[in-house]
């Protein structure tokens, strides 16, 4: 059990090594920076520049937390603030059962609903022409995958604010709202930031969803109106004619390697505000 | 400022949250209803009986069922792989192990980071791992693949619900002359309920996702008799069947999305209960 517990710890670093191994032979011709920087991407000329797909991804993420965060910010200060015990308990459960909803499943849903908001209602008034397979579609999308994080987590850290500090204010004479926004926001920021970088970590590496409403043009976008092209999805549609050209499949496990390092980094990070913030809870 | 004024403030505020909380919520309906309205038309009984005639996105004829299959076959192997894996190292880790030390801790933090891992990452690794040894795609690699994914779901899961084990009990246990092994019999034994949700909840994970199987599982007309071929699973149905000219096949797609979703309910209001039953049986 020893030997099985530190293997797969020890898993981490393999896959970091693993896909390193991999990714290494596109190093050989190309620096660092020029594989971010290059915005020419064609395969068969051996010419690999990831930077349309690190703003596709960029674009995507950004619209996906713009829109869930201050959504899920108020819903969680809701539930745990002004809803009584009875709306919560209906309103929590409902919320994380979208986390169980496969991507596939939230794919069909953008194509048939999102898609055509964004195409007949909002894109004819800021541009001549749209698909409606762009950007904010792919964010909108990952917006609501991005719920069950937000809200769940957001509304753990709430509970552990002591009532002791809510009362005090309180007693000053604020008012319920000016407690939260001055007293009850302000202890639970680290907690807030955690759960928003773990969320941004999840709208990155989402695949199959954003890949089917985004459009997956590989170009930089311009506008919520442009499509794009992420990461994750650059891999998926590609990796079954990778192997006949060659650095093809480097250059897509340097992608894999790409979202690897960021999530690592970023999850690390919010796990550690977070297991900080429950042991002090809990102390 | 005056009261008045404060007062607004929070009537204000407390509009928006009421909304934002009927956004979050609703959304739910919006992509279950999505799915019905789309999927109900095409939902017959030749669907869920038969395999695609005729050949693959273009074929009018049959159904799904390999579809429905291989996913039960791919998310059921790798359930059982992966329990055998997880459950000796939760028990290693929290019985075996002293409380908050070095080793756990550091488990718990690479459980927490690889579970924020992206599947296309697994998927990708996996099909290096692949090609290295000479597998092709088959419902082997997709198993494996999806075990990879589903580990840290299970450890985190089982890890939490041990938690809620009062450590008397395994004071008692071990004070009472039993080895270690012994008192994590009886743990194992007290959370049995628990054990039921991590196996859902991995299960609804496996049967999900896209991203790890897409390289790794290949894709079929025909139900796998062996786990050396390669097998259709329902997320890939939807996602290769969408795009189809034919309407027919993207109807089966849309039925499949159906299909799909009310596994993924069912579960969840399986695991709800399972979950309501064991806070009950608390010592």
């Amino acid at each position: 059990m020893l030997i099985l517990s530190i293997a797969s710890i020890s898993f981490v670093l393999l896959l970091g090594i693993g896909l390193y191994w991999r990714a290494a032979p596109l190093f050989d011709n190309q620096s660092l920076w020029s594989l971010f920087s290059g915005s020419e991407w064609a395969p068969s000329k051996g010419k690999f520049g990831f930077y349309p797909f690190i703003m596709g991804t960029l674009w995507v993420t950004c619209i996906a937390i713009a829109t869930a965060l201050p959504l899920c910010l108020l819903t969680a200060i809701y539930l745990a603030e002004y809803a009584k015990s009875s709306v919560r308990k209906i309103i929590l459960p409902l919320v994380n059962i979208l986390a169980g909803i496969p991507p596939v499943i939230y794919g069909v849903w953008g194509i048939f609903f999102v898609v055509p908001i964004v195409r007949d209602y909002l894109a004819p008034g800021f541009t001549e022409h749209s698909s409606g397979y762009t950007v904010l579609a792919g964010g909108v999308v990952l917006a609501v995958m991005i719920f069950p994080i937000l809200v769940s987590i957001v509304s753990e850290v709430l509970h552990t604010i002591p009532k002791e500090l809510k009362d005090a204010s309180l007693s000053l004479g604020a008012t319920k709202w000016e407690t939260i926004r001055k007293v009850v926001l302000k202890r639970a920021l680290p907690g807030i930031f955690a759960a928003t970088v773990l969320a941004v970590s999840r709208a990155f590496g989402e695949t199959i969803a954003v890949l089917m409403v985004c459009g997956n043009v590989p170009v930089a976008p311009d506008s919520v109106f442009d499509g794009g092209y992420p990461l994750p999805a650059l891999i998926a549609n590609n990796f079954g004619e990778m192997m006949s050209i060659p650095l093809y499949d480097s250059a897509l496990m340097f992608a894999a390697l790409l979202l690897f390092v960021i999530i690592l980094v970023f999850n690390w990070i919010s796990r550690i505000i977070l297991n900080r913030i429950e042991r002090k809870y809990s102390s | 400022m005056s009261i008045k004024k404060r007062k607004t403030e929070e009537l204000v505020f407390k509009i928006l949250m009421v909304a934002s909380c009927i956004v979050v919520s609703s959304s739910l309906f919006l992509i279950v209803g999505t799915i019905v309205v789309k999927g109900v038309p095409y939902l017959t009984w030749d669907m869920v009986t038969k395999v695609p005639q005729g050949g693959f996105y273009i074929g009018k004829e049959g159904g799904v069922l390999n579809a429905i299959l291989g996913s039960l076959y791919l998310a059921g192997g790798a359930t059982v792989l992966g329990l055998l894996i997880s459950i000796p190292i939760s028990i290693y880790l929290n019985i075996y192990l002293k409380h908050g030390s070095l080793l756990s801790r550091t488990a718990k933090l690479a459980y927490d980071v690889l579970f924020g891992i992206p599947s296309i990452v697994y998927g990708a690794f996996a099909f290096s791992i692949m090609i290295w040894l000479g597998v092709r795609a088959s419902l082997l690699g997709g198993i494996i693949a999806v075990t990879l994914l589903i580990i840290p779901i299970l450890v985190r899961t089982l890890d939490e619900v041990i938690g809620t084990v009062p450590r008397e009990l395994k004071h008692a246990a071990l004070s009472l002359g039993a080895t270690r092994w012994e008192a994590a019999k009886v743990i194992l034994k007290q959370i049995k309920p628990g054990i039921y949700t991590a196996i859902l909840l991995a299960f609804g994970r496996g049967i999900g996702d896209v991203a790890a199987v897409l390289f790794t599982t290949g894709f079929s007309d025909n139900i796998p008799r062996y786990v050396d071929e390669p097998a259709a699973t329902l997320p890939l149905a939807i996602f290769f069947q969408l795009s189809s000219p034919v309407p027919e096949v993207q109807g089966r797609a849309y039925a499949s999305a159906l299909i799909l979703t009310i596994i993924i309910l069912v579960i969840v209001v399986v695991s709800y209960f399972l979950s309501s039953k064991h806070t009950k049986h608390k010592i």
